[in-house]
């Protein structure tokens, strides 16, 4: 096992460094540098710009040397001192806006995992049990409807039904007004569980419509294994036999999973939170985007990237655990 | 199976024996009604998005801003104001403009009426861009009198119905465009890294693992964010459809190596290698054909994804963007006031359900019937 977590970290490694040099070139890839840009907007906005500090940025991004001695030296700040670079659009840290709002971009994220396996379990389960049955049919095209419609539609949808149909004012957000510059306290937990479900279930439909398709064709699988008919014939009850052996093998995929819907949730994340205005890092990397904020934005795409890679990597390490045919290689 | 000679070669069975892979793929799909339906609508909507000039009764880009935010209007085929008769007429609009807040309200007014007409004339257009014509499906007798808004207006007075209609040209074509890219990305390097296996398969399949690894969305916007501002419609189109298809080829790579590895040993394989036979002329004429199926059912799977991104990505601003008409354009019209006052402006995005979910069909029931020799 320790060989297996050991290899498997050693390969993280360079889909991490790949991961930030794609992130660089991103950051690099509008025309002329972000210096220029940013003398250029304070000027247009009638400011004075000191030369001597336009300078010293200059030589703390290294931006006279050639790009990789650039990358070494904007890397180097993130990994030494976690200096991600410079807002331009709003004057501050990077990491400063990102940790304002990093904590709850990872509660959203949590929950809707979990949101999404709560669903996609007993449905997965029951309609490979019953396959066929009327509830199956509906599971199913539930399923494709969830995969169909796009996030942001759906959260508009959601919208709508909120100002039309419940009345309500305000939608959209983690808090409630009063809660929203508030001290951490119980009132505002519970204002924020109030306001999570909505984006939650947004951004959980796709990954739960995956699930239920994923979990009951594999147990559909399993269940017509020769192992299954003999665990029958030798009279064990159904249930029992069912929890066993096929569900345990067909489980695997939940947690490989974490794999895949990471990325997707992560990239939804993104589009829902922007309908939806959540205080999470997603409308912070569009705004960025749409202004050419290029090191808040860059530095967003690579920890939403690292997050991802270490989220599949605890999923590929629980799977070794669950798996003995995983961990020694077999399958 | 019985041996066709054993049978009446006039007997269904005999036929079946001797049918060709495309034969019984086609039959197989027959069987599949979700499949069938699906096939039929993404006919449809390509269909649409050829005549879009045709079907639709005004120029998409044609404003007035006198029906900002107009609802939709009932199209009446029988007229019973006067008897009853047959006759295509919508209502006309009452404006009524609040005192205080300024907002102008629409309401039909049912003593006045617009008469509509089959192959009227409206705005002139070029059908396939040759032919110059000025015939509409359907639009008012009079094309300088009253517009009529079957679907509604826009903020500025765009008619909903031709913007959905020339927006099924793009949002439909940008996934075949898409697609013919990420088609050969993944062919080729799907194709070296099942038929070569070794080290370029290692290479290559980190590089895949390594796409699917990332989360995507984050990736497109910064790399369509970071598109120049001064390109034209054609530029950006063809950049978003690269964006597109640079992150999708990694299923497409997956399923032609599955396919390479699965069929490398095969008996006929091994036949026609030791027959001499150049690398190229193996993998061209033994083993796509083999797998053309699977190919095309990937193929129909990934265009939906497309499809999706597409109008994802011109909602937020960073695709396509106007005066290019797409779905994802038209949606990005939609903001929190527009919600309560035109719910119409949320039609464009039943459109991308249904051409989704019908593409999905359609490629599920093709994956399904891509191996007829299956039990």
């Amino acid at each position: 096992m320790l060989t297996f977590v050991a290899r498997r970290v050693a390969l993280m490694i360079p889909t991490l460094v790949l991961i930030s040099i794609v992130t660089f070139t991103i950051i690099q890839l509008p025309p002329g540098d972000f210096l220029t840009t940013y003398v250029t907007n304070l000027s247009a906005q009638g400011e004075q710009v000191d030369p001597a500090e336009v300078a010293a940025l200059r030589a703390r991004y290294g931006l006279d040397e050639p790009l990789p001695a650039q990358y070494l030296t904007w890397i180097w700040g993130i990994v030494s001192d976690g200096d991600f670079g410079r807002s331009f659009e709003w004057n501050r840290p990077v990491a400063e806006m990102i940790s304002d709002r990093l904590p709850l971009t990872i509660v959203f994220m949590a929950a809707t995992v979990v949101f999404t396996w709560i669903i996609a379990f007993p449905i997965g389960l029951y309609s490979a049990i019953r396959q066929y049955s009327i509830t199956d049919y509906v599971a199913t095209t539930i399923g494709f409807l969830g995969l169909a419609i796009p996030n942001f539609l759906l959260a508009l949808a959601l919208m709508w039904m909120g100002l039309n149909v419940f009345g309500q004012d305000s939608v959209g957000g983690l808090f409630s007004p009063e809660y929203r510059d508030a001290a951490w306290n119980l009132g505002k937990v519970l204002d924020l569980a109030g306001h999570l479900w909505v984006p939650m279930v947004v951004l959980g439909t796709a990954g739960t419509a995956g699930l239920i398709r994923i979990l009951r064709a594999n147990l559909l699988d399993e269940l017509r294994k020769p192992y299954v008919t003999a665990a029958r014939a030798r009279g064990m009850p159904e249930r029992r036999l069912l929890l066993r052996y096929p569900m345990r093998v067909a489980l695997n995929p939940f947690v490989s999973t974490i794999g895949w819907v990471l990325p997707v949730l992560i990239g939804g994340e993104v589009i829902v939170s922007s309908v939806l205005s959540l205080e999470t890092t997603g409308p912070l990397l569009l705004s960025s985007l749409q202004s050419q904020d290029m090191y808040l934005a860059g530095s967003i795409i690579l920890l939403v990237s690292v997050m991802t890679v270490i989220g599949t990597l605890i999923s590929d390490l629980l799977l070794a655990w669950l798996d003995p045919r995983i961990r020694h290689g077999m399958a | 199976m019985s041996r066709p000679t054993d049978v009446d070669p006039a007997t269904p069975d005999a036929e079946l024996a001797v049918a060709s892979q495309r034969t019984l793929v086609w039959r197989a799909l027959r069987r599949h009604k979700l499949a069938m339906a699906g096939l039929v609508i993404t006919c449809l909507l390509y269909l649409v998005a050829v005549f879009a000039d045709f079907l639709s009764p005004y120029d998409p880009g044609d404003i007035n801003a006198d029906y900002a935010y107009a609802p939709p209007q009932q199209l009446h085929v029988v007229d019973t104001s006067d008897g009853w008769d047959w006759g295509l007429y919508v209502n006309g609009y009452e404006q009524t403009r609040d005192p205080e807040t300024l907002a102008q309200t629409f309401r039909e007014n049912p003593d006045e009426k617009i008469p509509v007409r089959l192959f009227a004339r409206g705005p002139e257009y070029k059908l396939f861009g040759l032919i110059s014509t000025d015939i509409h499906l359907l639009g008012p007798d009079d094309p300088d009198g009253p517009p009529m808004y079957l679907l509604g207006a826009s903020r500025t007075g765009h008619d909903q119905l031709s913007r959905i209609l020339h927006g099924t040209r793009i949002s439909m074509s940008i996934g075949l465009v898409g697609l013919a890219m990420a088609f050969a990305l993944g062919v080729v390097l799907g194709g070296a890294s099942g038929y070569f296996g070794g080290k370029v398969d290692a290479v290559i399949q980190r590089v895949v693992e390594f796409f699917m690894s990332v989360p995507a969305i984050p990736l497109w916007l910064g790399l369509a964010a970071a598109l120049p501002r001064d390109w034209g419609p054609l530029q950006r189109y063809l950049a978003i459809t690269v964006i597109l298809s640079i992150i999708n080829w990694t299923d497409l790579a997956r399923v032609v190596r599955g396919r390479f590895l699965a069929l490398r040993g095969e008996d006929f394989v091994t036949a026609a290698y030791l027959d001499g036979i150049s690398r190229r002329r193996i993998i061209g004429r033994h083993l796509l054909p083999s797998f053309s199926s699977h190919l095309i059912a990937a193929m129909t799977l990934s265009i939906p994804a497309m499809i999706l991104a597409e109008t994802s990505l011109s909602f937020l601003g960073l695709g396509l963007r106007p005066p290019t008409v797409s779905w994802g354009v038209l949606l990005s019209d939609v903001d929190v006031r527009a919600l309560e006052t035109a719910p119409w402006l949320l039609l464009p995005g039943l459109a991308v359900v249904t051409a989704v979910l019908a593409i999905n069909f359609l490629g599920d029931g093709l994956r399904d019937a891509a191996d007829p020799y299956q039990s």
